[in-house]
């Protein structure tokens, strides 16, 4: 009795594997698609997939991380659909085979942030450097980190952050609960905070680049709805440059 | 050996779970690059995260000792309202994730938090992070030990002019002590090895914060090879202390 319940289960368990995986594949097009994408692009891109999906009707769902982080699942064979990052060195680094061409669909700033109201009266990448101040960077692995040591070489600072984390939306987070005192971010990054930061203007701050691929076919509509007017016209509502 | 033969169905699923749980560190073990193993564990941010690594879960293991052993006595002898909620409190870290209790703890204990101590980027925040998720091992072990040992023997220690507090470490604490030992070694090993609440609460900076795990997540984002092998010495430090609780484990049930 009891053993052929449990075959019955086994059966049933078996049977479940068998209907899971491809499910969304049913059609001749996917109605919902996979993008991996920077973790600064966590606000736009939620816009971007909406007015994709009222164009189109294909559904996008995102895995938003450091772009070294996506690069690195990619190559372990994580499944995705496009892939979106925040330098095109990260990029590059993907040895796995790309269905289209690398678009560049966005530029994008550094800032300093700080606390609401500045407290601690940081007006230039040089007081970042005072002891007092606590700051946090991007990883150096991390676009965002890479971006910051250059932008605080050409100011010829030299910063002891606090910690260094391992997306640069982890940093504006620090900034915001006040754990940090200055951090170093996205121009857009510090737009999605609000009045929750300050900004001090990073003149040294190199230009990000952001290129997106396609992975396979199904990915190359939004990669190509980024670059369009609608998806460019939301890229510049959260504060990204047009890409030249 | 006269017991009927197990139904073939079990064994199946049984063995079928073994390998679930065991392919993956064979995975492991089978990816080490081992003839580079000594230069890839030698390298400065390797000794550093070590090191930073057996800092950071002794801490937390003293730590847990400290508080640890009054809380099981606490929940083992003392009878009071609101026990259980305490028991069920004292349990939740087992199952929170541990990101939200390094969210929790930034609350508590960062610099806008309800006991502002300014713990973030501190080592001090990495061991509090550990310590958090390893006292309840700790606790439970010690708390079933005490509750399965005879009041009585405090009572007789009493009659014969010995305080709580004498009792407490000549009687009552040397009766659970392979219970101390195995819930140490847990707490311990559970302290090692923690990730989410100390990059959300401590944050990463190599020699201040980053300790082993947090190493291995940074590093396999642009050297794998690394990676596996900082992974495997984790594995390793995990079997050492199983092998050497094994003895001890049996006298605990």
């Amino acid at each position: 009795m009891s053993r052929r319940a449990l075959g019955t289960a086994v059966a049933v368990a078996a049977l479940l594997t068998a209907c899971g995986g491809n499910s969304n594949n049913t059609g001749s097009k996917p109605r919902t698609i996979t993008v991996f994408a920077a973790a600064s692009l966590t606000n736009a891109f939620a816009a971007e997939a909406a007015a994709y999906t009222k164009q189109s009707g294909v559904h996008v769902r995102f895995s938003f991380a450091g772009s070294q982080d996506l690069v690195a699942q990619l190559n372990q064979g994580a499944p995705a659909d496009a892939v979106a990052t925040a330098d095109t060195a990260t990029l590059g680094k993907l040895t796995v085979h790309l269905s289209g061409a690398t678009t560049l669909f966005a530029r994008n700033r550094l800032v300093i942030v700080t606390a609401p109201g500045n407290p601690k009266h940081i007006r230039s990448a040089a007081d970042l450097a005072k002891p007092s101040v606590v700051v946090v960077l991007a990883a150096p692995t991390v676009p965002a980190g890479k971006y910051a040591v250059k932008a605080l070489q050409a100011a010829h600072v030299t910063v002891h952050p606090k910690s260094l984390e391992d997306n640069v939306r982890g940093v504006l987070t620090k900034v915001e609960l006040g754990e940090a005192d200055a951090g170093i971010v996205y121009v857009t990054d510090a737009q999605s905070a609000g009045a929750k930061v300050g900004t001090v203007a990073l003149p040294t701050s190199p230009i990000a680049t952001y290129p997106a691929a396609a992975v396979d076919a199904a990915g190359q509509g939004f990669v190509d709805f980024l670059t369009s007017p609608a998806g460019q016209a939301i890229l510049a509502r959260f504060g990204f440059l047009p890409p030249r | 050996m006269t017991r009927t033969r197990p139904p073939l169905s079990l064994t199946t699923a049984a063995v079928a779970g073994a390998a679930f749980l065991l392919l993956p560190l064979v995975s492991l073990a089978d990816r080490t690059p081992w003839h580079s193993l000594p230069h890839l564990l030698t390298t400065t941010s390797a000794v550093t995260a070590l090191r930073l690594s057996l800092e950071c879960s002794l801490g937390a293991l003293a730590l847990s000792l400290v508080v640890g052993v009054p809380l099981a006595w606490l929940l083992a002898r003392v009878d009071f309202r609101g026990k259980s909620v305490l028991r069920a409190a004292v349990t939740l870290p087992l199952v929170l994730p541990p990101v939200v209790g390094g969210v929790a703890l930034l609350l508590a204990f960062g610099r806008h938090g309800v006991i502002p101590l300014s713990l973030a980027f501190t080592t001090w925040g990495a061991i509090l992070a550990e310590a958090f998720v390893a006292l309840p091992f700790l606790v439970l072990a010690v708390e079933g030990a005490l509750l399965g040992i005879d009041e009585r023997y405090d009572d007789v220690a009493a009659t014969l002019g010995s305080g709580t507090t004498r009792t407490f470490f000549r009687v009552t604490l040397p009766m659970v002590l392979p219970a101390l030992a195995a819930g140490s070694a847990l707490a311990w090993a559970r302290a090692l090895g923690e990730f989410g609440a100390t990059i959300t609460f401590a944050g990463n900076l190599p020699g201040s914060t980053q300790t082993l795990p947090l190493d291995v997540y940074l590093t396999l984002q642009n050297d794998p090879d690394a990676a596996v092998a900082l992974s495997t010495l984790l594995l390793a430090l995990s079997l050492v202390v199983l092998v050497a609780m094994r003895s001890r484990w049996r006298l605990t049930r």
